[in-house]
């Protein structure tokens, strides 16, 4: 109480109340309080200067937060696959039809979208491309979406440059192009199957006659395309597994490569499946040289060298009695020797099922064994049957090698003035060394490269134009089968992306037109009058466009397009206009005659095929089973997939057989030096059994520079790039390598070390003869302890019960089960040291197992998937101690990620190991373009939790929350989990026990049904089904052994 | 013939003590100001080894588990193997201070002080493991105990590592009763000697009013016997039941019946090499020839002997057992434990638990202090490596050949184990410094004058 409260309470009169001591005194400080008693910035609305500043800020930041949280709808109408936009709810996904092109060829998917954001994509079930199943490429194109190290804007030089400028960039240096009929301008892109760009580039080349469009694809068939080409308009085989009882590859991998493959692996498991009404199934010969997950599943397989595959063509060829075009022959058949008696068996096997057997070259083989198939399959009345032969889905195929070679003969000679690359091909990194790409480069006036990421190319190039993911594009391709299929847009583009077509339309007389008005334009010409038999399902014209082209963006393809349906090669023209009178589609084609003639058929010479410095080693290429030709390398999803055969996870390896590496005393890891053709890569070893003696094979698609942060080679891996090696004269394979020991050491990630089964039949396998003449030799092979072991009477499953059962033998071991686990469960990528510790995280692992002597040029190979077996008795949930894993009421062993504090007991009790647990923080929580690609159904675990396979619990809810709406049970068929959803083999089958009926039910009571590990009395819920090999007993024990000399 | 009884063993305590040079000798260690060099060095290394696991520690909460080696398919490590280590060296304590005692085993009364001292060091380094091993420690802290929650869950009773929850924690509790019960008599004797004010409150303090009136001695005499009686059992119990961690498991290596009596004495036999390991040099560095005889060192070496032989015992008839059942994943287990890719570990447990302990049949080593420490050592490490076998080459190969995997441990692992070595010399030496190592008490009684008075000497 100081002398100022008194002089301030003298002076006041009447009576005075005060709360406190400082309102008394009236300090500054507590006027300030008051004010401050409010929450913070309440004062501010007194003021009104203050409040408009503070009202500007807040929307300011509640605006930006919107934009952070929501992604912006595309504009352009897109139509829902299932249910209707005006029934989005919230926390509903939405299902839309569209396609991932692969090298050009649609890869049909319907893409599930939460709230705008696409999340998962699956097949698309009604195409017959799919089917419902996809490859491990399509699955990751998600992650591809939400790369954060995508291109982001259009630059010139390095500088961002808006769209406008680029466009304008682009008709200054097309008018002055026009002035010489366009004879400096190149487009280089990869093979084409959109009608609707095809006919863009018609147009542009009609502009310019003198220009020319170059494809290059390093990974695409010049083999098969030239056979192809060489028989006319219908060269291009489409194969019916269904329809084959014996199937003979020469080195081709049908199953796991190229773009049928999905559909191909389908056909094939149903033909090789036995069931309780099915009791015959296929015959698979794989003759080939690198080992492939088609050899292993082939029930027999023979390993020789790739040029030697054209030899054992030429004589099988002889054997069946087709006429062998013009070649050198490999020598009379010695009836004694092992190629001899393959031969003579397989002969024999085929003509004993002529019109149901079926030859396939490879596509890494050259155009004579492509041709050498042709002609057997000709001759065994197969064409029509098993294989039918059509026109081509690419427009205006040419041959990749001589085309790329052309424009870089062109570039060396100065007469590109503008070279236009479409489509992130990046030849930079992979065209053929001796054609030194980045040299010619600089030699271009003004280059322009359209990529998904600023790579190798993009570096040296003055315009980069972002790609549009095919998530944001719209567009049309072809399937392999020849349906044209809609890439329909999920999501605006997240960066300044633009599609191909958009680039290439700059140089027609309507530059700047947006994709959907250039698809949509193109499908009105086209379905007014184009070369196309539009249909509805039931067979009927459209009544109009509009009726049309819903069903087409519904549908996410058009019917009565594809090959087999009379559908025509992808026409490199230009659909004439036609008046607009609502009249429908003229029966005649008013396609106008291409008004230049495509780009000059370039030579379709036979490559030479085993050209080179003769001696040394066989170098063989192939593209990498995950990252491929390096255009998934900045994919983390796929870099992580463990490669099938050897489990290698973030590296590129060259395949040795295990006596090369023992003759050149070699371990798995060595880093050796390749000398070939003046050139040398170095890569770590990998030892393969099975894999041909006097061959090495590398894979391309590594030792990237610029592929982003997540595929950048790191400094010791530079030169683990196989492109370094190969060149134009010799794409697949060559001799004349010579190998080196460097002495340096490289650390692999390896999943799986182990690949014997040391007697303890995780994989039961025995012979379709043996399964027939008494089933129980599957349940034989374990022991399964009576259910009395327990004092525990069983618990009684009152509702649903569910299990899952995987048919190995189906499984191809492709691995897109996993892919999509990662997917639909939100699975973070924990980086090659990690994986190294032996902490990947994938829920659902593929196991690969080599059966016989690794000596054994014959190796057989087995693959299962394991997911969590959800055992009824489990041991990892009575170790738990708290409780966070326990048994549900419909039998799942249920994870409770908030109640685990992490003791790891669990997973030290599993028997199959399928438990993960978050060792560090695994998941990307800092990278916000990642965070609306998670599945809002599925937690997203931080570090120091356990997680594991839930079958996909969070859809089997959504299905009992539709099920409950509608009164009824959850059909069977009606939860598919993610890894069953996905499997081209239909190897995953997952359903409710309880009801007899149901596919699951019926697939356990199968003889061949049986559960791994049984005898430790888990009861694991999902049960495998035994592999049955059907092997020619005139090969059997002869196929062990060897052909190498 | 000679009329002394055969059967009579050497004198605990060397001729020539009285009450007084008893109670000075020992008291004087804690009450002088001087102390010697060789006790500041030991502390230091203490207190960095400390400060490395705090480092340590520090780091694996803010990283997670994963800084160490730990991975699918050998989810437990060094943690765990640190754990059992130390748990099995806490046992030697409790069974001199308890199972001793019951059994009048009065040669005991020499190293039972810091015996239990080093039981409560070393459950105290064992105790942290399990908390921090778990992927979520905070989390771990609490929700291991069944305590009354608004989510109304309880632990999982079932599980083994609630059993260890409570098994470790009681025998943290009843080792620190008896040993603080048996220090209360020293406590007061050391109050009474303090020359300082503070140290004589102190310890007036914790000796909690102790005058040595006959009633005290009553209630006390009978309150040990009790405890002694309540720390017998927990003995067998305690690595019982973290043997049961590893038996309840179903992985091969793990799931076995002989584990909890070879464990107990395992645990016995690392405790008693790690007495010797304390005892050798201490006696030395603190003269204390005199009361840790000839006579105690032997008889740890015997019981090392025999201890040693029953783990020996048991590392044959895992090996018997594995072919007799002709399980093959048992038959592989032991097959590859042997010649797989630990074998050296495996060789290496046989020399340090095995062969190495058969010196001790011969008297002139027993009877050698440089000798038992250096066996000691062996024992030490040995101990170690078998919970290494135990822990990681039996989950690094078990059922599915698929899924086989390596462990090496990182060097946060290292300096964790290192740090509890530290931590534990840290502790001890700072025990030898405040509180008597030996109880002058009960050293009292075994002066002859006691015993020439006839009754109890007290």
């Amino acid at each position: 109480m100081d002398a100022s409260i008194k002089s301030r309470l003298a002076g006041s009169h009447g009576r005075v109340y005060w709360r406190s001591l400082g309102e008394l005194a009236d300090t500054p400080e507590f006027r300030e309080y008051l004010h401050r008693e409010f929450p913070e910035q309440a004062s501010e609305w007194n003021d009104p200067k203050g409040r408009r500043q503070f009202l500007k800020l807040m929307s300011a930041s509640l605006a930006l937060a919107g934009v952070g949280a929501c992604t912006k709808q595309p504009t352009e109408e897109i139509v829902p696959y299932v249910r209707q936009p005006e029934d989005l709810v919230p926390g509903r996904p939405l299902f839309f039809a569209s396609a991932i092109p692969f090298s050009g060829v649609a890869q049909p998917v319907l893409v599930e979208s939460h709230m705008g954001h696409p999340t998962k994509i699956e097949g698309n079930p009604e195409h017959q491309a799919s089917l419902g199943a996809t490859d491990t490429f399509t699955q990751a194109a998600i992650l591809g979406l939400y790369d954060p190290d995508r291109a982001r804007a259009i630059t010139n030089r390095g500088e961002i440059k808006p769209w406008g400028l680029f466009l304008s960039a682009m008709l200054s240096a097309g008018s002055q192009q026009k002035g010489r009929q366009g004879g400096g301008l190149r487009f280089l892109s990869g093979p084409i199957t959109s009608p609707s760009m095809a006919e863009v580039m018609a147009s542009v080349l009609a502009a310019f006659p003198q220009a020319k469009w170059h494809q290059y694809d390093p990974t695409s068939s010049d083999g098969a395309r030239a056979a192809a080409l060489a028989e006319g308009a219908a060269g291009d085989p489409i194969y019916h597994f269904d329809k084959a009882d014996v199937v003979v590859t020469l080195d081709a991998d049908f199953l796991s490569c190229g773009a049928g493959s999905v559909r191909y692996q389908k056909d094939f498991a149903t033909q090789r499946r036995i069931t309780e009404e099915r009791k015959e199934m296929s015959r698979l010969y794989a003759i080939e040289s690198t080992p492939t997950l088609t050899g292993a599943k082939a029930d027999h397989r023979l390993a020789m060298k790739a040029s030697e595959i054209e030899g054992f063509g030429r004589q099988l060829a002889g054997a069946v009695g087709a006429p062998a075009p013009a070649g050198p022959s490999s020598g009379a058949t010695d009836p004694a020797s092992v190629i001899g008696k393959w031969v003579a068996a397989i002969s024999k096997d085929l003509q004993a099922h002529r019109g149901r057997s079926l030859v396939i070259a490879g596509d890494y083989q050259p155009a004579s064994v492509h041709t050498l198939a042709r002609s057997i399959n000709q001759a065994l009345g197969n064409v029509g049957s098993t294989v039918t032969y059509g026109p081509s889905v690419e427009a205006g195929p040419t041959d990749h090698a001589a085309s790329l070679a052309d424009l870089v003969r062109a570039m060396d000679a100065g007469q590109v003035e503008v070279l236009v690359m479409l489509g992130g091909l990046n030849p930079v990194y992979s065209a053929p060394v001796d054609l030194k790409f980045a040299d010619k480069l600089k030699k271009v006036n003004l280059s322009v490269y359209h990529g998904l990421y600023v790579d190798e190319t993009a570096f040296l190039c003055q315009w980069n134009v972002p790609e549009a993911h095919p998530l944001e594009s719209w567009g049309d391709a072809r399937s392999f089968d020849g349906t044209v299929t809609i890439t329909q847009p999920l999501i605006a583009p997240l960066y300044d992306g633009h599609s191909a077509v958009e680039v290439l339309t700059t140089f027609t007389s309507q530059p700047d037109r947006r994709g959907n008005a250039i698809l949509k334009d193109h499908w009105t010409r086209a379905f007014a009058g184009g070369p196309w038999t539009i249909r509805s399902a039931d067979g009927q014209p459209f009544k109009n466009f509009d009726a049309f082209w819903r069903r087409a963006l519904h549908d996410g393809f058009i019917r009565g397009t594809a090959i087999a349906d009379g559908g025509p090669a992808t026409p490199l023209s230009v659909i004439a206009a036609v008046p607009a009178a609502g009249a429908p589609a003229p029966t005649t084609p008013q396609a106008a005659t291409p008004p230049v003639t495509p780009p000059p058929a370039t030579t379709t010479a036979p490559q030479p095929a085993a050209a080179g410095a003769q001696g040394g080693l066989e170098l063989i290429f192939r593209p990498d089973p995950t990252v491929w030709d390096g255009r998934f390398s900045n994919n983390g999803w796929l870099q992580e997939l463990p490669k099938p055969l050897t489990k290698v996870t973030w590296d590129a390896t060259a395949w040795v057989s295990p006596q090369l590496a023992r003759e050149r005393s070699l371990e798995d890891g060595d880093v050796i030096e390749l000398k070939y053709r003046g050139n040398t890569a170095r890569m770590p070893i990998f030892r393969v059994p099975g894999h041909p003696q006097q061959s090495v094979t590398v894979f391309f698609g590594y030792g990237r520079q610029k592929a982003g942060n997540v595929g950048n080679a790191p400094k010791n891996a530079e030169a683990f790039n196989a492109f370094l090696l190969r060149t134009s004269d010799a794409p697949w394979f060559g001799n004349g390598l010579e190998i080196a020991k460097t002495g340096e050491r490289y650390p692999l990630a390896v999943t799986q070390e182990h690949h014997l089964m040391e007697g303890r039949a995780p994989v039961r396998v025995a012979t379709l003869e043996e399964y027939r003449k008494d089933p129980k030799i599957i349940e034989e092979q374990g022991e399964t302890p009576p259910r009395t072991l327990t004092m525990y009477p069983e618990y009684k499953y009152e509702g649903y019960k569910w299990g899952m059962a995987i048919d190995i033998g189906s499984c191809t071991g492709c691995s897109a089960c996993t892919i999509a686990c990662v997917a639909e469960n939100n699975i973070p990528i924990v980086g090659k040291e990690e994986v190294a510790r032996g902490r990947e995280m994938h829920w659902i692992r593929v196991d690969h197992y080599f059966a016989g002597n690794d000596d054994d040029n014959s190796v057989e190979a087995y693959h299962q998937p394991v997911p969590c077996m959800q055992c009824e008795n489990a041991p990892c949930e009575l170790v738990c101690p708290v409780a966070a894993t326990t048994h549900s009421s419909e039998g799942l062993n249920d994870m409770v990620y908030n109640r685990c504090v992490g003791t790891r007991y669990c997973s030290n009790n599993c028997p199959y190991k399928v438990r993960r647990f978050n060792f560090l923080l695994y998941q990307d929580w800092d990278t916000q373009s990642l965070y609306p690609m998670r599945n809002p159904d599925v937690s997203v675990r931080s570090r120091g939790v356990m997680e594991k396979c839930t079958y996909c619990v969070q859809r089997i809810n959504q299905a009992r929350i539709d099920a409950k709406r509608e009164d009824r049970g959850i059909r069977d068929g009606e939860v598919l989990t993610a890894c069953q959803q996905v499997c081209p083999s239909d190897a995953i089958v997952f359903g409710n026990l309880n009801d007899p009926n149901s596919q699951v039910s019926k697939l356990k009571l199968q003889e061949r049904n049986y559960g791994v590990l049984e005898d430790l009395n888990t009861r694991p819920r999902t049960t495998y089904l035994a592999v049955l090999r059907n092997p020619n007993p005139e090969l059997e024990p002869a196929s062990r052994s060897t052909t190498e000399h | 013939m000679k009329a002394e009884p055969v059967y009579a063993p050497p004198p605990v305590i060397e001729p020539g003590h009285t009450f007084q040079t008893v109670t000075e000798q020992i008291a004087g260690i804690v009450l002088t100001r001087r102390h010697p060099y060789s006790w500041f060095f030991g502390l230091f290394v203490g207190f960095m080894g400390s400060m490395m696991l705090l480092m340590a520690v520090t780091w694996l909460l803010i990283k997670g588990t994963g800084i160490w080696g730990v991975n699918i398919p050998i989810g437990w490590g060094f943690a765990i193997i640190n754990f059992v280590w130390w748990i099995g060296i806490g046992h030697a304590g409790t069974l001199i201070s308890a199972i001793l005692l019951l059994l009048k085993q009065d040669w005991r009364t020499s190293i039972n002080r810091f015996a239990e001292a080093m039981t409560l060091f070393a459950v105290v380094c064992a105790g942290l493991f399990p908390l921090i091993h778990t992927g979520r420690p905070w989390l771990a802290a609490y929700w291991l105990l069944p305590y009354p929650n608004t989510m109304g869950i309880w632990p999982q009773f079932r599980s083994p590592l609630i059993w260890d929850v409570f098994a470790v924690s009681t025998y943290l509790t009843v080792s620190l009763l008896f040993w603080y019960v048996g220090l209360v008599p020293d406590l007061a004797t050391l109050r009474d000697r303090a020359k300082s004010l503070p140290i004589r409150r102190l310890f007036g303090v914790l000796s909690l009013g102790w005058r040595g009136a006959a009633r005290h001695w009553e209630r006390y005499e009978e309150a040990y016997l009790l405890l002694a009686g309540l720390s017998t059992p927990l003995v067998l119990s305690v690595h019982t039941v973290v043997s049961f961690d590893f038996t309840i498991g179903i992985i091969p290596g793990w799931h076995s019946t002989i584990f909890p009596p070879y464990f107990v004495a395992g645990a016995i036999y690392a405790g008693f090499a790690m007495v010797l390991t304390l005892a050798v040099p201490l006696r030395v560095l603190y003269h204390l020839e005199d009361f840790l005889t000839m006579r105690h060192l032997e008889n740890m070496g015997k019981v090392m002997l025999v201890t040693g032989l029953i783990v020996g015992y048991g590392y044959v008839f895992e090996a018997f057992f594995a072919w007799y059942s002709s399980n093959t994943y048992e038959q592989y287990m032991i097959y590859n434990r042997m010649f797989g890719p630990y074998w050296a570990f495996y060789w290496a447990l046989i020399l340090c638990n095995i062969v190495m302990p058969q010196l001790l049949w011969k008297k002139s080593i027993r009877t050698s202090p440089a000798m038992l420490f250096f066996i000691s050592m062996f024992v030490n490490v040995g101990m170690w490596l078998e919970r290494f076998e135990i822990v990681v080459t039996s989950l690094h190969r078990d059922f599915l050949p698929s899924s086989w995997g390596w462990y090496w441990p990182t060097r946060w692992d290292i300096m964790t184990f290192f740090g509890t070595i530290g931590l534990f010399v840290m502790l001890f030496f700072l025990f030898i410094r405040v509180l008597p190592m030996i109880s002058i008490f009960e050293m009292r009684t075994m002066v002859p004058a006691a015993k020439v008075k006839g009754g109890k000497a007290h």
